[in-house]
């Protein structure tokens, strides 16, 4: 197997394909069903470690918003 | 000698040649499933006298309808046809998957099939060939909206008889999962094709075939009491949802649509994690158990994951090495949002009726069977 690559998606989880070892945080494996996994980053998700799509709904972005325009004549 | 004549004699062994293939468990809808059905009762060899006049009851039926989509006849027809491709729709002469007659019926239904379907779906803006862009493009036009939809009508109100005619329309594609999308792997190249071959050894079970997601859903029918042969229910199921599949197969068959077949892929991966968790809770709300939601508790998390890589790396992937398709790609995309929605607008106005969203043409028996169980 491949070394570990992790994929971080824009405005979406993290996305772990190849060789690695998913524990908890006392070190406790969890277990995990296939080899490629999505990992929640936007905190939402029901099934934490996993990614189940919530980021969609809570208008997760991972990206920083574009800058506001100057509008000179704004009071 | 004799050994040697049945090896010959190939796939229309010596007990069919007589013409005695078994009757499908379904029915015509009309002229043109009719006389197909009929036909694959018997060997190619009697095509002359079977599909006689074949082609012009096919053009005529053409002519005649004005949506395809939702066309008994046409779309059961297309059904069997790509059924030939498939295996375990129709037992039938396995010659009649290449025979001229049938190839050129699939052709013209799909041809005028995909001609409403690009004439039909919403135009949509264009990305740029970067993946990035198009799978930010398929995530927009597949965002998630409120109001009503078929998942939060199961999570939420659907009577048990509602959750199970939700399985039997589902069964037509889910039976089979997966395996329309697995027709365009040796079309595509590097990025694209290792993307599919990923999602599809998930689909698969990785290796187990238990966990396979045709599997996974069988068992979900075995559960409900419902019949997890292919075919069992299709007399309930309204053309739409039919078509719903063999857009699919269509777009999986034809080298030429396999922009179209990314595209919907994606789409379908994009708009499945979060209603299956409404599917899922639904079952639970019905008093079901982890055999039954198994299947939507699973596809929760597959399809976080395949969405991810079904956006950036088939699509996003394809449209990079071929930058034609970037088109085809949001056609597919949008077509698959337009057929689905079709299809779940339908089964959600009966519901909210107080009718079946199956066909009221189901059979008798077919209907107490359905009824037995439940």
């Amino acid at each position: 197997m491949h070394a570990a690559e992790i994929v971080a998606c824009i405005d979406g989880p993290l996305l772990v394909r190849g060789d690695f070892e998913l524990v908890s945080a006392t070190g406790e494996p969890v277990e995990r069903t296939r080899r490629t996994v999505a990992l929640c980053r936007c905190g939402a998700s029901a099934i934490k470690p996993f990614c189940d799509g919530t980021h969609k709904l809570v208008g997760f972005r991972t990206e920083p918003p574009p800058a506001p325009e100057v509008d000179d004549d704004a009071s | 000698m004799e050994v040697a004549r049945s090896i010959g004699a190939g796939s229309s062994g010596a007990d069919r040649s007589e013409g005695r293939f078994a009757a499908p468990p379904f029915s015509a809808r009309g002229p043109v499933s009719e006389q197909l059905l009929a036909a694959l009762r018997r060997p190619t060899a009697d095509a002359d006298e079977t599909l006689a006049g074949f082609s012009g009851t096919i053009a005529d039926a053409l002519t005649q309808t004005d949506d395809i989509a939702r066309d008994d006849d046409l779309q059961l027809a297309l059904l069997i046809l790509h059924g030939l491709h498939y295996g375990s729709v129709v037992d039938a002469d396995e010659d009649w998957e290449w025979h001229p007659e049938t190839v050129a019926a699939r052709v013209a239904i799909e041809r005028a099939f995909e001609r409403e379907l690009r004439d039909r779906v919403s135009s949509v803006p264009l990305p740029a060939p970067d993946a990035e862009a198009v799978a930010s493009a398929l995530f927009e036009l597949t965002k998630p909206t409120p109001g009503p939809s078929v998942a939060r009508f199961v999570a939420k109100h659907a009577t048990n008889e509602q959750a199970r005619e939700y399985v039997v329309l589902r069964s037509v594609y889910t039976l089979k999962e997966a395996d329309a999308q697995t027709w365009s792997i040796p079309r595509l190249n590097g990025r694209a094709k290792a993307a599919l071959v990923e999602i599809q050894a998930d689909e698969y079970g990785g290796g187990r075939p238990e966990r396979m997601h045709s599997a996974i859903f069988a068992r979900t029918m075995r559960e409900l009491g419902l019949d997890d042969s292919y075919g069992a229910y299709l007399d309930a199921v309204p053309a739409i949802t039919i078509a719903s599949f063999t857009m699919m197969s269509m777009f999986g068959l034809n080298r030429r649509l396999r922009g179209a077949s990314a595209g919907h892929y994606a789409a379908y991966e994009m708009t499945s994690s979060l209603p299956n968790r409404m599917l899922g809770d639904g079952f639970r709300r019905l008093g079901y158990g982890e055999e039954v939601t198994d299947y939507f508790d699973e596809h929760v998390e597959a399809d976080a994951v395949h969405e991810q890589i079904a956006g950036r790396d088939l699509a996003g992937g394809l449209a990079e090495h071929e930058p034609s398709l970037v088109p085809d790609i949001m056609f597919g995309a949008a077509a698959s949002m337009m057929v689905d929605g079709w299809a779940a607008e339908r089964t959600l106005q009966e519901w909210e009726a107080g009718r079946s969203a199956l066909r009221q043409a189901l059979h008798a028996d077919r209907r107490a069977a359905l009824e037995e169980v439940s």
